[in-house]
């Protein structure tokens, strides 16, 4: 067990945690930190006001409004709700418009338009969150904390290069690359509420696209000079029912992909260049909300709305069945060599840690099924978040901690960051980042670490400061753990934190490392950058290089 | 010795032949034999559901239990003779038609015909069958009728009769729907799963688009015999003698509009196609279940006698397709998923110390793409030659046209690009040049002929596995050439009721006959004979089907590609010989030349241009996003090795060309 009372207390008010060097935590002061910062070099950051996003200020369907009302007869009408609403829409019709149709024509459709909404919401009761709007839904399942009102609504890394995606609240995606001056903006007809943003691997151009009714598979190609490629750049993956995705997996090896969806028991395994799927169905769960495959590529964690989750293997494509005892899994991630799984259950404050033999060993479900309801709760190994009173020095927050929203384990597995959701009604339990060390052999340990606290911007006191809403760590970054957080200030800004943490790195090296890697950031983000000359010089084991990206 | 020795070699050929194909049989056998254990489950369904219909009490099927037993032996029987058409007809290959005019060539070929007669009989079985297990109305062809003024008589029972011919109608149109959307093309899964959860998975498809099928056959069926359905009622009357009930019936026969439009009936008819179609679909959809799945090959063994089931020799032997496949799902299976197996390929001989294996292996990969990177070229060169063809003939024709008849001025529609022989055979690849047949195939000693066709061409491998054994489709394909073709169109011509149009025609023909060189000739002909709208319907090429033509078999080489890419990314670590080394410079060069020769493919006008997708349907149309699938397994294989690699890779040989190709995959630049 372990508390987040054993953490470090966070810093001071106004002092942000810049970097990890030498096994310790340097922190700044937010305006000095600013002010020593922009005269060494400039702010890497991002601009995303969100007064400059076009949102979207009309549903599609809602351009009818537009036009006069016109009757039409009764066919035509019945036709076109046919083809709108498909079977029950064609029964609203009938029952509506009783005046033209025979009465027991209007009755019995009723009757029947009755009897499927009764059915209906006996299946809804069943599995609570097929009554959910499709936005709601994603926002309830999404990886990041907040989804509906962050500007940010996805982030990810390329797998191989610097580059990222960004998928804006207006349903544009930008990509950022710092070796070239463009910047590409994707925008597609059927690119709605964007859950989730992944590059293939293996490859320079392709990026897959959790969308509100399909997945669309974009191919950038790094060498264009277009800052806006047409839509015939997108491949549009869909399968009937299979909607609103919430969440995609690229295999390691960069030959399929995975996407979920909470309405569709079936995960839909895609090969993306052929357009065809295979649907792996069980009905067990009711969806399927949350993917992520190992980073060996052989197995895939799928979590559903209900209280279990099930483990797939990727060689014949067989599943165990994991019941959690309590809520559903809400996130989960794999060590870097595939071993050993973390999962989190909504509701509680807990980390679990299946026990490795069960992942490696030959699949065998039925077997398994009895081993997991009858022991997981003794071998899975527990370590808790409590809430806990952290801080005599920092007033404002009087205790941090709360369920937890996503994990993230970097990449070379030293380091585990884990995102608290907070309490959004208490306004003094803002969310949290706690970074845990982490060591796999001999023997799986977490080792609390730090907390982030305040992000890079200046901090007034009465307001809660900034909020991480979505990490990753960089996937391929040379000199330790680059974690990147988008989070949401008080001004509505959104931040991005690069902060790295890596051993073993000659401080020269990973200066002009770091900077090859930003490359000219004045040229390519538009503004400022941040780097930190006490970090970077410094000779240490242990070394990070944080650098903020402050989005006013 | 020499002569003995060979004489062994050829008899373990034949063993390894006959033990592998009896391996297939087998397959194929207890799919036939999961579907005959199927049917009498669906058979009660189909009971419940033809009794369920009619609101009746259930019936006891007291007149016909024998009858019913009969009839599902009966069924039985059916379901065997899908399953042997099944086994008999299904190709890993498929065969793209490039035109109207060779689809047509597939639907009316003799064999074809023979199959379609016997889904004709098969349908009707079924009928009969379904007409038994119904009874009511259905239950026999005659019945008793008392007229009032003659001896009781037997009358035909049309309700039988319609459903009989129904049988045979959804029968024939399911041959042909078979052909027109290659059924028999039997597509390897993207994910591998075990038999019983592929089936379980498919079953809701295999009823829906057998339900969905069956109501556009019967549909259809009832357009027909609302127009045609007195002929053979006639006829049936009149060789079993049977009388047609006037008298109680003639209100309405069936071929009305109030007799087609009983409910009831058309219940019956749509169940009874279902139950077909579902058979049908059932049996093909057990078929490919069992033909497809995964056969692991032993990497080695240590006995000889088992050393032709072996993975190298089985690639490299075998002449079988589906073996062939089998052998290359199981190679990128194995590389990419089993530690213990890449070991055996990397590992050396024990006398001797040769990596036989790994050479096998990468050979017969490497030769399989350097096959396609030709074929690719090949055909390339063809479209561009074409294009200058096109130009130099549109040319001439407007001079001669402009010489001999008035009225043929317009422009030329681009025929030559369009001829259902520019799909470049495969025999191009393998064995020594042929002197090129056809006026457009590519002419490698002219001075035309691009510069990389000739590198390309030049080592010719003798090994390659089209040598000698072109399996494929396109070399029939390319038989109607240009004098075959106009000859149709003339004998097409005679039938034409447009008299007037082929006179014209024939005096064109003539005019230009007297006028032109032999040379160009054929030229004159086709560009003169693609002004009429129906031959262009005919014989216009549809467009994609080259392409998805020349990737075909695609699989092959997707699979190759994996193979390769995975086992040259594990060696990096586990090869402790060294062997895969040696081969690297090759197989990126050719990696890299396949890709360039991709790439150029993809420039083409239809090329890339998507297959409109089929919601549902029990056709596999894998092969048409084939070429997509293979370019991005290509990057893909690419990428897998230089990221492996990394900076390594600039210590191997190769050409400049190749060089900065490579860097700009390692610098993700692709």
């Amino acid at each position: 067990m372990c508390s987040l009372a054993l953490f470090p207390p966070p810093l001071a008010s106004g002092q942000t945690t810049l970097c990890e060097s030498n096994n310790q935590l340097l922190s700044g002061t937010g305006t000095g930190t600013e002010d020593r910062l922009q005269q060494d070099s400039s702010l890497l950051s991002l601009h995303f006001p969100r007064e400059s996003l076009k949102l979207h200020c009309r549903a599609e369907s809602s351009s009818k409004a537009a036009f006069l009302d016109h009757s039409e007869t009764l066919w035509m009408r019945s036709a076109a709700a046919w083809r709108d609403g498909g079977f029950t829409g064609l029964l609203n019709e009938i029952t509506t418009s009783h005046t033209e149709v025979p009465k027991w024509l209007s009755m019995s459709s009723g009757c029947i338009l009755a009897l499927l909404r009764w059915v209906s919401s006996f299946h809804g009761s069943l599995f609570p969150h097929l009554t959910l709007s499709s936005e709601d839904m994603i926002a309830e399942f999404s990886q990041v904390l907040n989804w509906p009102d962050c500007v940010v609504r996805a982030f990810n890394w390329h797998p191989h290069t610097d580059k990222f995606a960004v998928a804006l609240l207006d349903d544009s995606i930008k990509i950022y690359n710092p070796k070239s001056a463009t910047t590409p903006t994707l925008k597609h007809r059927l690119q709605r509420s964007v859950a989730a943003v992944q590059w293939k691997p293996l490859c320079a151009s392709a990026l897959a696209v959790a969308c509100q009714n399909c997945v669309l598979v974009w191919h950038v190609d790094p060498c264009s000079l277009s800052n806006r490629p047409s839509s015939g750049c997108a491949q549009v993956l869909s399968h009937p029912g299979h909607s609103p995705v919430t969440s995609l997996a690229w295999a390691p090896s960069g030959s399929l992909l995975v996407s979920a969806s909470p309405v569709d028991t079936a995960m839909m395994v895609w090969d993306a260049a052929a357009e065809s799927c295979v649907p792996l169905q069980r009905v067990g769960g009711g969806g399927v909300t949350f993917l992520s495959w190992s980073p060996d590529g052989s197995h895939v964690l799928a979590s559903t709305p209900s209280a279990l989750f099930r483990v797939w293997e990727t060689r014949m494509w067989t599943c165990e069945r994991w019941p959690c005892l309590k809520g559903r899994c809400q996130s989960g991630c794999w060590s870097p060599d595939g071993s050993r799984l973390l999962f989190t259950v909504q509701g509680e404050t807990v980390i679990y840690s299946p026990p490795t033999e069960r992942l490696i060993g030959l699949p065998l479900p039925s077997l398994y099924q009895k081993y997991s309801l009858q022991r997981k709760p003794q071998t899975a190994r527990k370590f808790t978040v409590r809430d806990g009173i952290i801080s005599p020095v920092f007033p404002v927050w009087s205790s941090v901690g709360g369920e937890i929203q996503s994990l993230a384990w970097d990449p070379r597995g030293e380091r585990l960051a884990v995102l608290l959701k907070g309490d959004p009604n208490a306004a003094r339990r803002p969310a949290i980042i706690a970074v845990f060390k982490t060591r796999t052999t001999p023997i799986f340990e977490l080792l609390p670490w730090f907390v982030l606290s305040s992000l890079c911007s200046g901090f007034v006191q009465e307001e809660p400061g900034v909020e991480p809403r979505l990490m990753q760590f960089h996937p391929n970054f040379k000199h330790g753990a680059l974690l990147t957080v988008v989070s949401l200030t008080w001004k509505t800004k959104i931040t991005l934190f690069l902060g790295t943490v890596s051993p073993f790195v000659s401080a020269s090296a990973s200066l002009s490392d770091y900077r090859a890697m930003l490359g000219n950031p004045i040229h390519l983000l538009q503004s400022d950058f941040f780097f930190f000359p006490s970090s970077v010089f410094s000779v240490g084991p242990m070394e990070k290089l944080p650098t903020c990206l402050s989005i006013s | 010795v020499e002569p003995q020795h060979r004489l062994c070699r050829c008899e373990l050929c034949i063993l390894l032949k006959s033990i592998l194909k009896y391996s297939q049989n087998y397959l194929a056998a207890a799919s036939i034999a999961w579907s005959v254990l199927l049917l009498p489950p669906a058979t009660a369904v189909f009971v419940i559901f033809s009794k369920f219909s009619l609101f009746h009490p259930i019936q006891s099927t007291s007149g016909g239990s024998s009858c019913a037993i009969f009839s599902q032996i009966l069924l039985c029987g059916v379901v065997l003779i899908i399953g042997f058409l099944d086994f008999e007809c299904y190709t890993v290959i498929p065969t793209v038609a490039c035109s109207k005019i060779a689809l047509l060539g597939q639907l009316l070929h003799p064999r074809q015909l023979a199959n379609s007669l016997v889904h004709c009989i098969m349908g009707m079985i079924v009928a009969w069958c379904c007409a038994v297990i119904i009874g009511f109305r259905y239950e026999s062809l005659g019945y008793p009728c008392a007229q009032t003024d003659s001896p009781p008589q037997i009358c035909l029972n049309e309700y039988q009769l319609i459903l009989l011919l129904a049988g045979a109608f959804v029968g024939f149109s399911h041959s042909v729907l078979g052909v027109m959307h290659n059924m028999n093309y039997v597509s390897f899964p993207t994910v591998q799963q075990y038999k019983y959860l592929r089936f379980k998975g498919s079953l809701p498809l295999v009823i829906k688009c057998s339900a969905i099928q069956a109501l556009y056959s019967v549909r259809n069926y009832i357009v027909v015999y609302f127009f045609l359905g007195y002929i053979p009622r006639v006829w049936i009357c009149k060789t079993l003698s049977l009388q047609m009930n006037r008298y109680t019936c003639s209100a309405h026969t069936l071929d009305s509009f109030s007799g087609l439009l009983d409910l009831s009936l058309l219940y019956h008819l749509w169940l009874s196609a279902t139950f077909f179609l579902f058979m049908q679909y059932m049996t093909l959809t057990l078929f490919r279940i069992f033909v497809t799945e995964v056969y692991s090959f032993p990497v080695q063994s240590s006995f000889t006698e088992e050393a032709f089931q072996c993975l190298p020799r089985v690639l490299t032997d075998s002449q079988t397709m589906i073996l062939k496949f089998l052998a290359l799902q199981d190679l990128a299976l194995l590389s990419q998923h089993s530690p213990v197996r890449r070991c055996e390929v990397f590992s050396l001989s024990q006398p001797g110390g040769h990596p036989h294996n790994w050479n096998a292996i990468s050979k017969e990969c490497l030769s399989l793409l350097t096959d396609l990177t030709q074929r690719l070229v090949a055909y390339h060169d063809t479209v561009a030659t074409n294009g200058r063809a096109k130009s130099l003939s549109s040319g001439s024709e407007k001079r001669t046209s402009s010489e001999s008849s008035e009225g043929f001025t317009s422009p030329k529609p681009t025929f030559p690009l369009k001829t259902p022989a520019s799909v470049f055979a495969r025999s191009f690849a393998g064995g020594p040049l042929t002197p090129p047949t056809a006026p457009f195939t590519p002419d490698l000693d002219s001075p035309f002929a691009s510069p990389t066709l000739r590198r390309l061409t030049a080592p010719v491998e003798q090994g390659s596995p089209w040598y000698g054994s072109v399996q494929s489709p396109h070399v029939m394909r390319r038989a109607p050439k240009l004098w075959t073709l106009h000859l149709e169109q003339i004998s097409f011509c005679t039938f034409t009721s447009d008299r007037r149009t082929c006179e014209m025609l024939l005096s064109a023909f003539l005019s230009h006959f007297k006028t032109q060189k032999t040379l160009d000739f054929p030229i004159q002909v086709k560009t003169f004979l693609a002004k009429r709208v129906l031959i262009m319907y005919l014989f216009s090429k549809l467009p994609e089907a080259s392409s998805q033509a020349l990737f075909a078999d695609s699989q092959a080489h997707i699979w190759a590609l994996e193979g390769l890419s995975y086992l040259v990314q594990a060696s990096f670590s586990e090869d402790q010989f060294g062997v895969v080394q040696t081969t690297l410079p090759s197989i990126l060069s050719c990696m890299l030349g396949l890709q360039e020769a991709v790439d150029r493919h993809f420039k083409l006008p239809h090329a890339s241009s998507k297959p409109a997708r089929l919601s549902s349907s029990m056709s596999d149309s894998t092969y048409k996003t084939l070429r997509f699938a293979l370019r991005a397994t290509l990057k893909t294989a690419i990428y897998r090795i230089t990221t492996t690699f990394g900076e390594h890779l600039k210590a191997v040989q190769m050409s400049a060309e190749h060089r900065k190709r490579l860097q700009q995959f390692l610098e993700y630049k692709e």
